[in-house]
């Protein structure tokens, strides 16, 4: 199985990346510091993974979307699995001050992806099979005061991803939205760990199983689909009102 | 790299509620830039917090949480040989390792523990009597100290102190950032299992004796609260590998526990309720079954956060060795621990053997070890400052990943070489168990 990951040194990534590794597939890891990949490597490597190979590229820089779906076309010829999942939350404060950094938050988070995944969608639509899976988040299911900017982008990503699948099930790709809840991660180190915390290898083995099953959208763990159940079903008078 | 202040960052007993600048590096890289910027307070690393007492506690200081370092770096599946970053779990470790034949060669009664944690506590298992601790099968490591000249690979024959003070050094030698172990060979993932009950500490020496030489793995729960007829009884468990089984990796936890449990929860009456239910479940005098590796060596791992049922004062454990010949003495100290009825219900009696560990501090020597929890009321404290006296007094020595109470007496004398290892701390490292065990000016 020949499985691509962009944003290879996100830790919910390297555990996804971990999973496969132990059923012997073959990886290209895209990522920003040649270091961190070499890392990366040798873990999945050690973890029964056949080959792996890495290339480095600024995912935030829109522009460089070509060079890494020609590193892909210089790796394998047919891609089974691509797995994009870099991002960065951003901090909202700032954001609702200046709009320089929201729009570093929206490019980060969003048009990078959009990027990416126009040459990933032409690229799998060509072949006519593999699964394309994309990390957006559940802060993209309702704007919330505390990270609205964030969740526009992955909002925005969630209904990018939802078109894309609508149109590439005719030729037999097929797409996978997955939506973190609350991760132990890097990236949510500074945030009060609740209950609803789960461990970054809890999360990875979840995106691998929804990568395997073919799911539409998948809710990381599963549970949080109850969540934002009830989170969207509240009237939007009420949920203005919220501290959420 | 992460860095944040942390009140959660306890010991297992939570019973010391600590406060920490915490520092959680997510690469080897980002160890250069933190050992280059230096420090201005005391350091200890910190793995994932299953020592008891104050080990892996540093008031005040810095920890460094190795947690987000969790990469194998090499596994070669010929001979056996794993090289990994010092945060890797054991469980974490053996998911890998398990389906490709091996096991970890020592393993302590919990596989949430780090790789790097357990060579800085030299760990033993129910194999003790054949296989020595942990680090009779550490090939290298690379550790990284503030005075200067970057990391420092170590083994047998390079860096041979600071080798051997580090095995069984507290993590106060200095961070460790990968280990390279040599793992057990295993046919299977399943043991054959002999379950036997005895009726008194003579049967279990007895026991114990007879299965030393056949079963590689041995162990006793024995009843600490058991008095009168009851006193010493127990059950006896030893095990081999299965010559035939799946090679299938362990689940994670089924129960987790999310809150604390009243102090009432396991108070005397309800532990005697539970030993007296544990005793007389094992209905036959011996059983032989064939049992997964979990349950064999990880019980209490089923139910995740276990150290919650005893509250918010938390609980102390005591582990302690009495020198060979101490069976008369061994008597005397369960005898004084049954009479109080503070002990709890997780008692584990095992013999260590005589197999030297390359560790300079390390707690194993050969004679009768004993472990069990007490909660944290009243009169614990004192209580078990007698205990330290008598364990003291037999010639005993006390498990520092387990110890919250030791004085620095006991301490000091009951590991000789402490002074010889005093002088390979790193002089920016440091714990609460280090200046407590040293705080009569003796030490660092």
């Amino acid at each position: 199985m020949n499985v691509v990951v962009i944003g290879a040194s996100s830790a919910m990534a390297q555990e996804a990346a971990r999973c496969f590794a132990a059923t012997g597939a073959s990886f290209l890891l895209v990522g920003r510091d040649a270091q961190k990949l070499a890392d990366v490597a040798e873990d999945l490597k050690a973890r029964g993974a056949k080959d792996v190979r890495v290339a480095t590229a600024d995912l935030a820089d829109v522009g460089r979307a070509g060079i890494v779906l020609g590193a892909i076309r210089g790796a394998f010829d047919k891609v089974d699995v691509a797995l994009v999942a870099h991002g960065s939350l951003g901090v909202q404060q700032e954001a609702e001050k200046s709009y320089a950094v929201a729009e570093e938050i929206l490019r980060v988070n969003f048009l990078s992806y959009v990027a990416l995944l126009t040459e990933l969608a032409n690229l799998f639509e060509a072949q006519r099979s593999g699964v394309i899976a994309a990390i957006s988040s559940v802060a993209g299911d309702r704007g919330r005061q505390s990270n609205y900017v964030y969740g526009a982008a992955k909002a925005g990503l969630t209904a990018f991803l939802a078109g894309m699948r609508n149109r590439l099930v005719k030729c037999g790709v097929h797409v996978v939205t997955i939506k973190p809840g609350f991760v132990a991660t890097p990236m949510t180190a500074h945030l009060p760990q609740g209950p609803l915390f789960v461990s970054a290898a809890k999360a990875g083995s979840c995106i691998h199983q929804a990568i395997l099953k073919k799911r539409d959208v998948a809710y990381v763990p599963f549970f949080w689909m109850f969540i934002m159940m009830v989170i969207k079903s509240i009237p939007e008078m009420v949920f203005k009102k919220l501290k959420l | 790299m992460i860095s944040l202040s942390s009140q959660r960052h306890l010991s297992w007993g939570r019973v010391q509620r600590p406060s920490h600048r915490v520092v959680r590096p997510s690469w080897r890289d980002d160890l250069a830039t933190l050992f280059r910027a230096g420090f201005d307070q005391k350091v200890l690393p910190y793995g994932l917090g299953r020592s008891y007492g104050d080990s892996c506690l540093n008031d005040g200081g810095l920890l460094i949480d190795t947690g987000g370092l969790d990469r194998l770096i090499s596994f070669d599946r010929e001979n056996g040989i794993v090289r990994c970053e010092a945060g890797t779990s054991i469980g974490r470790l053996l998911e890998v390792i398990v389906p490709a034949g091996f096991f970890i060669p020592v393993t302590p009664g919990t596989k949430f523990v780090t790789i790097g944690g357990a060579v800085a506590n030299d760990v033993h298992g129910k194999n003790h009597h054949g296989a020595g601790t942990i680090g009779r099968y550490v090939r290298r490591f690379e550790l990284w100290r503030t005075d200067g000249g970057g990391p420092r690979e170590c083994s047998r024959t390079e860096n041979p102190e600071l080798f051997a003070a580090t095995i069984g050094g507290l993590g106060l030698t200095g961070l460790l950032s990968w280990v390279e172990l040599e793992l057990e060979r295993i046919p299977s993932a399943m043991i054959d299992e002999e379950v036997i009950k005895f009726g008194s500490l003579d049967e279990f020496f007895a026991l114990e004796k007879e299965s030393a030489a056949q079963f590689p793995f041995t162990v006793a729960w024995v009843d600490c609260l058991g008095t009168g007829e009851k006193f010493g009884r127990g059950v006896f468990f030893r095990g081999r590998w299965a010559a035939e089984g799946k090679k299938t990796v362990h689940k994670a936890p089924k129960i987790s526990l999310p809150m604390e449990l009243p102090g009432l929860a396991l108070s005397t009456p309800i532990m005697k309720i539970f030993n007296e239910t544990f005793y007389r479940r094992h209905v036959e005098k011996r059983r032989v079954h064939t049992v997964h590796y979990e349950p064999f060596f990880y019980p209490l791992d089923a139910v995740s956060g276990w150290n919650l049922a005893y509250g918010k004062r938390g609980f102390f454990q005591v582990q302690f060795v009495l020198p060979v010949g101490g069976e008369a003495g061994f008597t005397e100290i369960l005898k004084l621990i049954a009479d109080s009825g503070r002990g709890s219900f997780l008692a584990v009696l095992k013999r260590f053997g005589d197999l030297a560990s390359p560790g300079m501090m390390s707690f194993p020597m050969p004679g009768i070890n004993l472990a069990l929890d007490f909660a944290n009321n009243g009169g614990a404290p004192a209580f078990l400052a007698e205990l330290d006296r008598r364990i003291a007094a037999h010639g005993g020595r006390v498990y520092p990943a387990k110890d919250g109470v030791m004085t620095p007496a006991t301490f000091q004398c009951s590991f000789p070489r402490w002074r010889e290892f005093a002088a390979h701390v790193d002089p920016s490292f440091s714990s609460d168990f280090w200046r407590r065990v040293t705080a009569d000016g003796s030490g660092a």
